[in-house]
């Protein structure tokens, strides 16, 4: 008897993980609106428009996050190119919102600003069908999984493992960066997109249109949440893990560790693709210094502090460090990089298995019967 | 002077051997019009060079006057007779100085150098013949054929022998020109080309050459001086090609220890790097502030405190972190990317967000001129005989040292290693310091030719990383090719691409050679690799 | 890969590894032929690391259903030997067939798991991470695609299956234990319980013994020789009274060739081998 794939999808949380996805939902979809919306700005139940930014903005790194455990912690591969997919879902995304300036720019032309300053005559080629939105959404998934899937078929074939593929990755967003900052390449050199307008012909800075984009971005990491946990729940999760702490049984009892890789690798990368479209109309800039090496490794840091090789782990992870980036940026600026740096230190040394992790080993500490979930969590402690 | 003097006498024809000028040749100096006075000029200069010249520089000092037909030399309270140099006692008091226009002080400004490729002095006589190529014409000629037959010294000779072609050119007649045009095809010199061109080209209907024969003689001449230019370029392309690559060497050679032979991804490379550029900053004002007079070699002294310096910040890194990360790469990187944003964010502290200027000493200035268009730049060269020395160095204590031994002993077999008495953990924080150390050294020579800031290490990382990874690792032969063909190939692909363009070609042929070549950079091969 | 061949892959698609070829046989492609009685044939394999000669010509054939131990002292090419069936190292000069049709130097790792030969580490490689149970699963015959394990459900054929081997490996109390937390001798055994669940024609086992007990070795050598007959299995072993347990023919490796090959009295009464091992 085969049970269908909704049941199964359904039972890929317990029924506390369902409660918590539904306070969620309720909180992202309900409360938050409410209270940004509703609520007069005095009332202290008041969210300002700071904060849903904020937390917007979070909910799509979160994204990423997940999206980088699962080829880290499950799959034991530490990808230096994810922001290299965040970014171009983000140009991608950024294509549409600039043609829906349509002619309100400084120079008032249809093309936008940057290529009348460059004295450009017509759209290249590549620019294309970006003012439809439904084309945009196709090339926000379609152009990183490409390429994501070109670069993987050809690492995992020439079995390209652990720090190579983590070097050859930074290379690759590296490169993509330079690229990126060059005028010529047709997507604004180094001062990127901003200045957005509209979004389907609503305004950009609207309230309601930001409530919506939040909400979208709380959705979207529900949804990658449980996508998640569907696969590493499945049998593909279990032939991943295997990958990643043996590869060469796996081989040996007949499985292609390529495709498996390669899979989880391009699923990733749209992942995080989704995410950078979402963000970009929320910060309302995208650049090509999303594309730095730093910023990719920050990533691994969110998932590391959090807790590889369990969901939540990251989702805490990317909260965590960026919420004290924000309030650090703006209190102690100077002590915002001996704190990172130091995080990165600690969470390492000191911290294998993330917060989530500690979690879990101070209540075996207090529950010593509870030793099982403790060495479920330790799975993903290897690599 | 004298001498020269004396030995012309032997083969100047119109020029007598006393000392005295013929008072006919210089009165036409005095005429009002610029024509007479410029053909006075030219017929002074090539009567008697070696007399003239006092005259003409006078002449172009504007000290050159007349007294009634008499044409003096105004030095100042005393007046001298042009002709014989004697002082005229009394001094009269009627002196008329003789005007020049623009169009004679040029013309006097060529008379002179040409008056001074006769000089005793070799420096000024080459300083001359430079001069007159500029701007050789065909009323010079005599003066430099004069000026060619007296000439010993063969690097003058070439250049006079050019620049009498470039006058002959000129010439109405089509045989002399046609020498000349063949004779111009042996320079390498972009200028002559420029000169040569106009030859093959038509002005309106007629050609600015009308014999056939010289126009095809200068087209070949062109493409050879092209063909030597084309070289020169080249050559120019693979200097700079090579002291790129010595730089990547240099920031790549402490990665292929800590990398390469102990395995530790250390992303804390660039800050390294960084802690000794800042080293040599910190000597510079050490010696601005105590030892003015010898700020030069403040350089000298930033060497040893540079690799002091990032190794001391390496031992520290290994004994804190790194130590209880062996065997975990993924997380030594993290780590160590922990430590170099700490790092980054100390040099801000200290020494703030500003790039810090790093002056070059005086002795790394100028450069060797190896071909007209070819110069090779001081630091340039330093910086790659530096990166020699340091490659030799690391070469002897990796192979010849008892640590070196030690080293290489605990990369191929740490507890046989620490079985047989190799005590493996000072080794570790040695062999890190060493590799450390390299990198403050990389990062002194980079103080010379880079923006020495905070941000400097970031830059460099990535291509290090390439270098490490294209050279193989366990091996620093691998290391040292991979970082000159690097260098060599970013420099001639950004001849034709543009610097951005060929920084991402280079990578993507990292990316793909690396896939292609995955068993070149696993050294490890045969049955150890088991899982 | 002929025309005909391919013709017949349309008309019979045929499955990997339906049982022996009949009388009068058509070779079909990818299917494993063993009408010459002969699963392995391994001719004049060479394979050099970096000038090292790991293998020097070495030709050797195994039976089908033929049970053989392979000794030599170390670095006589054992390892590189099963690495070259298995299509982890790629020989430099020499052919290997498996029975009489497919070359096995043409696939790689997955596909040679895939037609029916599994293989035992020196060191048991099991996935520590996982359960007993799912050790199992996933080294159960299968279809192994990214797709079909996307969409993977156990039946209860399949987990009798598995049931059936956590019994014969004696671990049914452990199927829901982390295996890293097994003994050693129980990994061993995990490891040949996966390898069982492969079903595999030819079975590769490298020093299956090492860190058992006794009773853990004998047992070990009863399960081999209840297998042998319906598998073949080729054993690599030092241990020279579980050689002798087992009973089949011993093959010597020595430098990388065969130095003798009968039954483990004729071998150790071989004048050579006795050289090789008490040294010269």
């Amino acid at each position: 008897m085969r049970t269908p794939l909704i049941v199964r999808l359904g039972r890929s949380f317990d029924a506390r993980g369902w409660l918590l996805v539904g306070l969620f939902a309720a909180f992202a979809l309900v409360a938050v609106p409410i209270m940004h919306l509703a609520l007069p700005p005095e009332n202290p139940l008041h969210l300002s428009t700071w904060f849903i930014t904020l937390t917007g903005k979070i909910l799509c790194y979160a994204i990423v996050a997940v999206a980088m455990d699962l080829i880290w912690g499950y799959g034991g591969i530490l990808s230096l190119g994810h922001g290299l997919f965040f970014a171009l879902g983000g140009y991608a995304f950024g294509m549409y919102l600039m043609r829906q300036i349509g002619r309100d720019g400084s120079y008032q032309s249809d093309l936008p600003d940057f290529m009348v300053f460059l004295d450009w005559q017509e759209l290249p080629w590549f620019w294309a069908g970006s003012d439809s939105f439904l084309w945009v959404a196709l090339l926000v998934l379609v152009v990183p999984a490409l390429i994501a899937f070109v670069f993987g078929y050809f690492a995992f074939r020439s079995r390209i493992k652990g720090v190579y593929f983590s070097i050859i990755t930074q290379a690759l967003t590296y490169a993509a960066m330079l690229f990126f900052f060059r005028n010529e390449t047709g997507f604004g050199g180094n001062n990127g997109f901003t200045d957005f307008k509209r979004i389907l012909g609503y305004s950009i800075t609207a309230p309601e249109t930001r409530v919506v984009l939040f909400g979208l971005s709380a959705l979207a990491l529900l949804g990658t949440l449980l996508l998640a946990r569907y696969l590493v729940t499945s049998k593909f999760g279990r032939v991943l893990t295997a990958i990643r702490d043996a590869e060469s049984r796996v081989m040996f009892i007949g499985y292609h560790p390529l495709w498996y890789k390669l899979f989880v690798w391009t699923l990733s990368a749209m992942l995080c693709a989704i995410a950078g479209a979402l963000y970009v109309p929320q910060v309302g800039i995208i650049n090509p210094s999303e594309m730095s090496v730093a910023n990719s490794i920050e990533i691994a840091i969110w998932v590391a502090v959090g807790g590889r090789g369990t969901l939540i782990g990251p989702v805490i992870g990317a909260f965590i460090v960026n919420l004290a980036k924000s309030w650090f940026t703006v209190s102690f600026p100077e002590y915002w990089l001996f704190f990172l740096g130091t995080l990165f230190v600690v969470s390492t040394l000191y911290l294998p298995q993330g917060v989530v992790g500690l979690w879990f080993t101070l209540r075996a500490r207090w529950r010593p019967n509870s030793g099982d979930e403790l060495a479920v969590a330790a799975k993903g402690a290897k690599a | 002077m004298r001498i020269t003097g004396l030995l012309l006498c032997g083969w100047l024809l119109s020029a007598s051997c006393l000392a005295a000028i013929d008072p006919a040749l210089l009165k036409p100096l005095a005429a009002e019009d610029s024509d007479a006075k410029i053909a006075a000029i030219v017929a002074l200069a090539q009567a008697t060079p070696e007399e003239a010249l006092p005259v003409l520089k006078a002449f172009s000092d504007n000290s050159l006057a007349v007294v009634g037909e008499r044409v003096v030399i105004v030095d100042g309270e005393r007046v001298l007779d042009a002709s014989s140099n004697v002082e005229i006692r009394p001094a009269p008091a009627a002196i008329e100085t003789i005007g020049i226009n623009n169009r004679v002080r040029r013309e006097l400004s060529a008379a002179l150098a040409a008056l001074r490729l006769f000089s005793s002095e070799r420096s000024v006589r080459w300083q001359a013949a430079q001069e007159v190529t500029l701007s050789a014409e065909v009323k010079m000629l005599p003066l430099l054929d004069k000026a060619l037959a007296a000439e010993s010294d063969p690097e003058i000779r070439t250049r006079l022998q050019l620049a009498h072609a470039q006058a002959s050119l000129g010439s109405t007649d089509a045989a002399v020109r046609h020498a000349a045009v063949r004779t111009l095809g042996e320079s390498s010199s972009p200028k002559v080309r420029q000169l040569l061109i106009p030859l093959t080209e038509k002005r309106g209907d007629n050609w600015v050459e009308p014999d056939s024969a010289v126009r095809a003689a200068a087209g070949t001449s062109i493409r050879s001086i092209e063909q030597r230019l084309a070289w020169a370029d080249n050559l120019g392309r693979a200097f700079t090609g090579l002291s790129l690559g010595s730089i990547l060497l240099l920031a790549a050679l402490g990665l292929a220890i800590t990398y390469g032979v102990m395995g530790v991804i250390n992303m804390a490379h660039g800050e390294l790097l960084m802690v000794g550029a800042y080293s040599a900053w910190a000597m510079q004002s050490v010696f601005r502030a105590y030892f003015p007079a010898a700020l030069d070699w403040y350089l000298l002294a930033a060497i040893p405190v540079g690799f002091l310096a990032a190794a001391l910040v390496g031992v520290l890194m290994e004994r804190i972190v790194i130590r209880h990360l062996y065997g975990r790469p993924l997380e030594t990187l993290l780590a160590t990317w922990g430590i170099s944003l700490f790092l980054m964010q100390v040099a801000r502290t200290l020494f703030g967000a500003q790039n810090v200027e790093v002056a070059n000493p005086v002795w790394m200035a100028g450069g060797i001129e190896v071909l007209p268009n070819l110069l090779l730049p001081w630091n340039r060269i330093i910086i790659v005989a530096f990166s020699i020395a340091v490659l030799v160095a690391m070469w002897a204590i990796l192979n010849l040292s008892r640590l070196g031994m030690f080293v290489r002993a605990v990369t191929q077999n740490r507890p046989m290693a620490g079985c047989v008495g190799v005590p493996t953990g000072r080794i570790d924080t040695l062999a890190f310091g060493l590799g450390a150390g390299v990198a403050g050294l990389g990062g002194v020579a980079l103080s010379q030719i880079a923006n020495v800031g905070p941000d400097m290490g970031q830059g460099y990382i990535v291509d290090s990383f390439m270098v490490v990874v294209l050279g193989g690792v366990g091996q620093l032969a691998g290391a040292v090719w991979a970082a000159l063909g690097l260098g060599v190939f970013t420099k001639f692909l950004e001849g034709w691409t543009g610097a951005v363009v060929a920084k991402i070609v280079v990578l993507v042929f990292i990316i793909i050679f690396i896939q292609k070549r995955p068993q070149g950079l696993f050294a490890l091969k045969g049955r150890f690799v088991e899982s | 890969m002929n025309a005909v061949d391919v013709l017949l892959d349309e008309q019979d698609n045929p499955d990997w590894d339906s049982g022996t070829a009949e009388l009068g046989h058509v070779l079909k492609p990818g299917q494993l032929d063993l009408s010459h009685k002969v699963i392995l044939y391994l001719e004049d394999i060479t394979v050099s690391f970096d000038g090292f000669r790991a293998l020097n010509k070495l030709t050797l054939t195994i039976d089908a259903g033929e049970l053989r131990c392979i000794i030599g002292p170390n670095g006589a090419g054992k390892t590189t030997m099963m690495d070259v069936i298995t299509g982890k190292t790629r020989p430099d000069e020499g052919t290997v067939f498996f029975g009489q049709t497919i070359d096995l130097t043409r696939l790689t790792e997955p596909e040679i798991a895939h037609i029916g030969i599994g293989r035992k580490f020196q060191k048991p490689t099991i996935f520590e991470n996982h359960t007993v149970f799912e050790n199992l699963e996933l080294a159960m015959k299968t279809d192994k695609r990214v797709w079909r394990s996307l969409f993977a459900q156990l039946d209860s054929a399949a987990a009798d299956r598995i049931a059936e081997t956590l019994q014969l490996i004696r671990l049914s109390a452990h199927a829901k234990r982390l295996a890293g937390l097994l003994s050693h001798g129980q990994k061993q055994w995990l490891e040949i319980g996966m390898l069982l669940m492969q079903e595999p024609k030819l079975l590769l086992l490298d020093e299956p013994v090492a860190g058992m007990t006794d009773e853990e070795t004998e047992r070990t050598g009863e399960l081999f020789l209840s297998l042998a007959g319906r598998h073949s299995l080729v054993v690599v072993e030092h241990d020279m009274a579980f050689v002798k347990q087992l009973g089949g023919r011993v093959t010597v490796l020595h430098e990388g060739s065969m130095l003798a090959e009968g039954t483990l009295e004729e071998v150790q009464a071989d004048q050579r081998v006795i050289e090789v091992y008490l040294g010269r």
